[in-house]
């Protein structure tokens, strides 16, 4: 505790450069994973080869991802840019599936409504499918958002500035107090993350609220899957 | 180029520090992960999928364990215990239960209720239905759950060579410290490779032991799931890599 007080600074700022390399990806995986969902959508040989692709690039372990990148984009082996790259290959490969699922969420009866009504397909992907396939987005974003947290730190071998430098430092200088603080803001970083895209969720969804009575049971087991799904990604 | 002909070097397939020896290596502490977080996951998973007691505590703890950083717990009980093989091996065991135990017990419960009851109304034991109905057509999902944990602890042991042990990563850090950059990029190739290799044996493996009966089934199975909208993500997803 003494130790954290005193070190708040470096802390608060590897937590920052933490945050920075964790979010921008989520984001661009974000963007490209629409877009691709979509296309992928409605061409069925495109959407197999979305999944088998995703589901190769996820077996690829983040270490050695983190390595192999700088050769292929030419950067440093330093350069924060490998980590961003590296996490949103990671951010795509996850965010694809849970997309593509997303938009099988909603009811095809509600897209033909929606075409009944005369809403043009832009229109009516921005303001039925968009926003009805949100649950199901929110779901994998949320995966994301841990993973990539926990993955961040897995740079800090290479030395790439973030919270897991707290580990590398700490195993040199034989110190387990930083170890320790290193764990927990980590933790409290992924679970801060977490409630903003609950909140944010719920802000976004307001409908889920009222029609949550209906079938209780299924989201967790959704959850639960989402839980074994997310761990190749994790894995560094 | 330089990559390539470094693992073609045949220096560098022979004596205490070659590929074949780490290779080795690598596999031997997977494979000591795996066995223990097995033996505690399965028959937890087992469990709480057929009787559904414990869920929301798993579920907790699962999602507790995922939060938790990989390389800080290896350096924390590196630190507390001796950077000797079983502590970085426990704290591989501790990051590798939760999606086994996800996977068992997602498999179990996603087993038809009608097929269970069918089997409880013709006389069959608790136990007979776990292990003759549930299981086999559980084995699916479970798969995925597998996979995942195999995939995990295969990318998570090249960490342990920073601690420092052996195993692949030890092409990487090594090549690290002595700026050697053909050495950690071959060290990542081997990685990666070992990595998809493993995968796709994992998945013959699943389609030789998944029952012939499921398989014909296969495409009415997820038309099912798919009219859940909220089981709809968790095929796919659990599924992995399957192609």
């Amino acid at each position: 505790m003494e130790w954290f007080l005193a070190n708040s600074g470096m802390v608060m700022g590897l937590a920052g450069q933490h945050l920075v390399l964790a979010l921008i990806p989520m984001v661009l995986g974000l963007v490209i994973s629409i877009p691709l969902a979509q296309v992928a959508r409605t061409h069925p040989a495109l959407r197999s080869v979305v999944v088998t692709a995703s589901s190769l690039l996820y077996t690829v372990p983040s270490l050695a991802l983190f390595i192999i990148l700088p050769s292929i984009l030419g950067t440093r082996i330093l350069d924060p840019l490998n980590v961003i790259v590296a996490l949103t290959i990671y951010a795509v490969a996850l965010l694809v599936r849970a997309a593509l699922d997303a938009f099988d969420s909603v009811e095809e009866d509600l897209r033909q409504a929606a075409i009944a009504m005369g809403y043009k397909p832009w229109l009516r992907f921005v303001q039925i499918d968009l926003p009805l396939s949100l649950p199901v987005m929110f779901a994998g974003l949320r995966v994301v958002s841990v993973s990539n947290i926990s993955l961040v730190s897995v740079a800090a071998l290479l030395g790439v500035g973030n919270l897991g430098m707290l580990f590398t430092d700490g195993l040199q200088r034989n110190f387990v107090t930083e170890v320790v603080v290193g764990i927990i803001a980590i933790l409290v970083l992924a679970l801060l993350m977490d409630a903003v895209l609950v909140v944010l969720e719920r802000l976004l969804t307001p409908w889920t609220r009222a029609a949550k009575a209906s079938g209780p049971a299924a989201p967790s087991a959704a959850s639960y899957l989402a839980d074994a799904n997310i761990h190749t990604g994790a894995a560094p | 180029m330089d990559t390539l002909a470094w693992i073609a070097d045949p220096l560098h397939w022979t004596g205490s520090s070659g590929i074949p020896v780490r290779l080795l290596e690598h596999l031997q502490y997977s494979g000591l992960v795996l066995v223990i977080a097995a033996a505690i996951a399965v028959p937890a998973g087992l469990y709480i999928g057929h009787t559904g007691r414990g869920r929301v505590v798993a579920v907790a703890v699962a999602g507790a364990l995922r939060a938790l950083p990989t390389l800080g717990l290896l350096v924390l009980f590196a630190l507390l215990a001796g950077s000797s093989l079983m502590p970085p091996v426990w704290a591989l065991v501790i990051l590798t239960v939760p999606p086994l135990l996800a996977g068992t017990y997602a498999g179990i419960s996603s087993v038809d209720r009608a097929v269970v009851d069918a089997a409880r109304a013709m006389g069959m034991t608790e136990l007979q239905i776990l292990f003759r109905v549930e299981l086999p057509n559980g084995l699916q999902v479970m798969f995925g759950g597998v996979r995942t944990a195999v995939l995990q602890v295969i990318a998570t042991v090249s960490v342990v060579a920073y601690l420092p042990l052996g195993g692949l990563g030890r092409y990487l850090f090594d090549g690290l410290a002595l700026q050697d950059f053909p050495r950690m990029l071959a060290g990542s190739l081997l990685i990666a490779g070992l990595a998809i290799v493993v995968d796709l044996i994992l998945a013959a493996v699943q389609r030789v032991l998944l029952s012939p009966g499921l398989k014909t089934d296969l495409r009415g199975g997820q038309k099912a799931a798919a009219d859940l909208p909220a089981a709809a993500p968790a095929p796919a997803a659990v599924q992995g890599g399957t192609p």
